[in-house]
């Protein structure tokens, strides 16, 4: 079996075991983007210099026996949303073209610490808005399932680099889904932790309040293993949870025999495609067989949460994006030396049509005289949205949906119609409204060989319980991975 | 017809902390352009802030010295605008839930009055844009974050003030108190002590508020007094001649002593407030409330009022003794030593607070230590040293630190009072003048004064002069 189609923990086997070095695997992950990422676009740079010298610290780190962790010399990668000390990072936007971080996210400085190898930074929709990746100011990335279709959005560029075997995992952003809906379309396993469980200090604000980051993964295993090297309490974070991090791998075989598994009537709507629901239904029956009790449980706000997401994210935004002015960093455009010119221009052609469209929204939701029906409304109506997890959490443990009503699409097939778009997330939005955990992992193909997800939700900061359900589907469906052809 | 003035106060006091509200940068004012900043105050992507807990108490002690009550809960909004200087394009402020809510302040105008305090909340401060001042390129302009990101109170308060003098009487006691707790340097020039005036007019009697002005740019007292008289007059002038005072906010221009608009309502931004998702809600506990109340000092009317009776001394004593605490606890400690309040406040006051003054020192710079002083009035009571050469001595002390015993032990400016050694001086002058003599002895009893002056300067300046009186009394009348 080649190197870089290793999961972290067999990757890992074989350093411990000095079967090989992570300079080879290094190496052999280098090789493979070399010889792929020109049709696949999963990297905006790839750091080959940075990325051997980390292996070759891992290694000795691993001949020293000094704080050997699962990570310990693994080759990854990471969204171009996390700052990277001296790495550029741009949000995958033309208005931070050539910002070099003078700092580290806590996330990148947490998996450096692990010893991770950072191969390089992932492809994205600009600003983690869109479902596509086709937003990136820069670059198309393809599903490594279908190059002509899209690899979900926004972290599809995370997506797709595990699933093309081009790192052995990668982080991502999950604002509305951003993680899950790309794990579902490229055949991975996507992990969005509680807000507040991974800290936020480093990673470019899409919307503050539904931010939060988390691992792309060959399997559940490794998803536990990446998630316990992010989460932890952050001082630099006034919303990071100070919470201690279980051990998730300790509990993650334990099995669902005895588990009440909610089952949302809200998310097998019409009109969802049949294949889709199919395999979400059988991957239902298996957890049953593994002793898992379905129940019937409602979430009667889900309706609203489309509706809601777009107020509260977009207005989130506006306010976060106002930084970017030409007036510190990145893009200046200044033609007539007039302030307020600069502040258009720059901004005009420093951001991309759909980032434009959500500053607009955003601030439009925010304006004297709309915020009470706008923002202020959404907010509240993300109360109830929250609370109907509450209501359901008492009657079961976990919730299995289907991660996205559709298996991956065509390039150019929802650019012209944001609302289709938007819709594409339909079923992951409510969790980062709620903030609550939730997983994506595959479970089955449809005819055309598409990958489909099954999402498993959780109640607050009990990953432990996702990551079991997970992993007991993952066993009992005997999923081995799957890798595409290119 | 007669016009009532309605005025309220917005004053932005920074606090005293080592560092800044949301991130370590040092606070120090006047560092070089841009040598107190990191990623958080810069606005660079990904950073968050994390709320600076000193700055909390000290805004709570604010809160509590001007008897409002202090949120259990409140919350940071976003102020959103774009302003070179504002490095996030928001500023991290407090909007519908600040940090304290209905306090008053008590001013002594005519006969005293309440004034309402609204709201204290928190807020950062934005940075300084410099125009036209770079080494090449003097017409650009140059952005200085040092400031940005500097914890500052923003104290709101009812429009109950009636005329300018209210006002600045209101401002004068809310930087004495600021100043009082130390945690604000009080220094208007400088801009770490900021005041907006909301001015309008209406006929008296009238119970409708008038359309106000917002005044900006009053960086001293005497200032915000003009800017508040002339915006009266402006504003009477415009309603008498049939016009309408229409709402803007109005920029002071000291040199000219009028107002000029900046902008109007509609020119006015939209400052999309909402609650800043990067913090939590600020609560604050009745412990932090009732620790602050105990560190809570003696505040100046508290004193003036305790002065007054205690030491029963005037009330414009009273008022320059207690002007700030340092001066306030000098006193006290050489009015202890002694037990002569009027004596002491005249030294304090008069002759201290001139030399202090004339070196524009404070103070707690000040070489004289209060039991000095004491010493100083204790001699001239026991008749050591008369009043004038105690002068000369005081100025000594000023200068050299050293005590009154010890400047008139190296000038041999010890007061001759010996009737033995006075009396063998005066029979000296007497015989030295037998013609002055002989006319006096012959009604020419003005010419007691001139004996009076030949014993001085025979002495030098250093008979006591009552004990000449006293002898020469004797002498001439016998």
């Amino acid at each position: 079996m080649d190197l870089n189609s290793l999961t972290i923990h067999a990757l890992s086997e074989k350093l411990s075991k000095k079967e090989v070095s992570s300079v080879e695997a290094t190496k052999a992950y280098l090789e493979r983007i070399g010889a792929v990422d020109d049709k696949i676009k999963a990297f905006l740079i790839v750091t080959a210099d940075e990325a051997l010298k980390q292996a070759e610290e891992a290694d000795k780190r691993r001949a020293q026996n000094n704080n050997i962790t699962p990570l310990t010399g693994v080759p990854i990668s990471v969204k171009d949303i996390f700052c990277t000390k001296g790495i550029r990072t741009t949000c995958a936007s033309k208005i931070l073209a050539g910002f070099v971080p003078p700092y580290d996210s806590t996330v990148v400085a947490r998996l450096k610490d692990a010893g991770a190898v950072i191969l390089g930074k992932n492809n994205m929709d600009e600003f983690a808005m869109g479902s596509s990746t086709e937003n990136s100011a820069f670059q198309k990335t393809a599903n490594p399932w279908a190059l002509d279709r899209v690899p979900g959005g926004s972290s599809g560029g995370s997506a797709a680099s595990v699933a093309a075997l081009e790192c052995a995992a990668s982080v991502g952003t999950d604002t509305g889904g951003s993680i899950r809906q790309p794990a579902a379309l490229c055949g991975v396993v996507g992990f969005k932790p509680t807000y507040g469980r991974v800290s936020r200090f480093g990673m470019i604000a899409f919307a503050s309040s539904l931010d939060q980051a988390g691992p792309f993964t060959r399997d559940t295993i490794d998803s536990a293993i990446m998630l316990k090297a992010m989460a932890g309490f952050d001082p630099r974070d006034s919303t990071s949870i100070d919470a201690p991090v279980p051990d998730y791998l300790s509990e993650i075989e334990k099995g669902v025999a005895g588990l009440k598994i909610g089952i949302p009537k809200e998310y097998f709507i019409e009109g969802m495609d049949a294949e889709v629901e199919a395999s979400v239904r059988e991957a239902l029956k298996i957890l049953e067989k593994e002793g898992a009790v379905l129940v019937p449980v409602s979430l009667p706000h889900t309706e609203y949460a489309v509706a809601v997401y777009y107020l509260v994210a977009t207005a989130e935004a506006s306010s976060n994006l106002a930084r970017f002015d030409g007036v510190k960093y990145g893009l200046r455009v200044n033609e007539s030396g007039n302030l307020l010119d600069m502040y258009k221009k720059t901004r005009d052609s420093g951001f991309g049509g759909e980032v434009k469209r959500r500053i607009m929204l955003g601030t439009y939701s925010l304006s004297a005289g709309y915020y009470d029906a706008y923002y202020k409304k959404a907010s509240e109506v993300r109360t109830l949205i929250k609370n109907d997890f509450e209501t359901a959490f008492k009657a079961c443990d976990i919730i299995a949906t289907p991660t996205t009503p559709t298996p991956a699409f065509r390039f150019g097939e929802k650019v012209a119609d944001p609302l289709t778009m938007y819709l594409s997330d339909i079923f992951t939005i409510s969790c980062n409204l709620a903030g609550i955990p939730g997983v994506s992992i595959p479970c089955g193909f449809t005819k055309e060989n598409l990958p489909i997800g099954l999402q498993i939700l959780g109640r607050p900061l009990d990953e432990t319980t996702v990551l079991r359900a997970a992993r007991a589907y993952e066993r009992a469906a005997g999923c081995t991975l799957q890798a595409p052809a290119l | 017809m007669k016009y009532e003035t309605v005025i309220g106060l917005e004053v932005h006091a920074q606090l005293l902390t080592e560092s800044k509200l949301f991130c370590a940068c040092s606070t120090k004012f006047g560092s070089g352009p841009n040598t107190q900043v990191c990623p958080v105050c810069l606005g660079l992507p990904g950073v968050l802030p994390v709320l600076n807990g000193k700055s909390v108490e000290f805004a709570v002690k604010m809160a509590l010295a001007v008897n409002c009550s202090v949120n259990a809960k409140s919350v940071f909004a976003r102020k959103n605008y774009f302003y070179p200087d504002l490095p996030k394009g928001y500023q991290i402020s407090q909007y519908t839930e600040p940090l304290a809510e209905r306090g008053y302040l008590d001013i002594d105008t005519n006969g005293g009055k309440r004034i309402g305090i609204t709201r204290i909340h928190m807020e950062e401060d934005a940075g300084k844009l410099l125009h036209g001042e770079g080494p090449e390129d003097s017409g650009s302009s140059f952005v200085d974050l040092n400031r940005a990101g500097v914890p500052l109170i923003e104290i709101v308060s009812e429009p109950d003030m009636r005329s300018a003098d209210e006002a600045q009487a209101y401002l004068k006691s809310l930087r004495d108190i600021i100043v009082y707790l130390e945690i604000c340097s009080g220094n208007m020039e400088e801009g770490s002590f900021r005041c907006d005036a909301n001015v309008s007019i209406r006929p008296v009697g009238a119970e409708k508020l008038g359309t106000k002005a917002e005044l900006k740019n009053m960086n001293s007292f005497k200032f915000v007094k003009e800017a508040i008289e002339y915006e009266v007059e402006r504003q009477i002038d415009v309603v008498e001649s049939g016009g309408k005072v229409v709402q803007e906010t109005r920029l002071f221009d000291s040199a000219k002593g009028i107002t000029a608009s900046m902008r109007s309502k509609e020119e006015a931004h939209d400052y999309r407030y909402f609650p800043d998702p990067d913090l939590l809600p600020l609560v604050v506990s009745d412990d932090l409330i009732e620790g602050q109340r105990k560190t809570l000092p003696e505040l100046p009317e508290a004193k003036r009022t305790r002065f007054i009776k205690d030491y029963s001394i005037p009330a414009y004593d009273a008022g320059v003794l207690t002007a700030s605490r340092d001066l306030a606890n000098y006193y006290e400690e050489v009015v202890k030593a002694t037990n002569e309040p009027k004596v002491s406040s005249n030294w304090v006051m008069g002759e201290l607070l001139r030399l202090l003054k004339e070196d524009a020192r404070d103070v707690r710079d000040c070489a004289v230590t209060p039991a000095s002083i004491a010493g100083l009035i204790e001699m001239i009571k026991n008749g050591g040293i008369s009043g004038k050469m105690a002068k000369e001595v005081f100025e000594a002390m000023y200068k050299t630190g050293k005590t009154p015993q010890e400047i008139v032990k190296s000038t041999g400016m010890a007061q001759i009072s010996n009737e033995d050694e006075l009396s063998r001086i005066i029979d000296d002058v007497i015989t030295r003048n037998p013609d002055n003599f002989a006319r006096y002895k012959a009604g020419r009893v003005q010419l007691f004064g001139f004996f009076v002056g030949e014993t001085m300067k025979a002495t030098k300046g250093q008979a006591n002069p009552q004990v000449i009186n006293k002898l020469l009394k004797e002498k001439l009348d016998k």
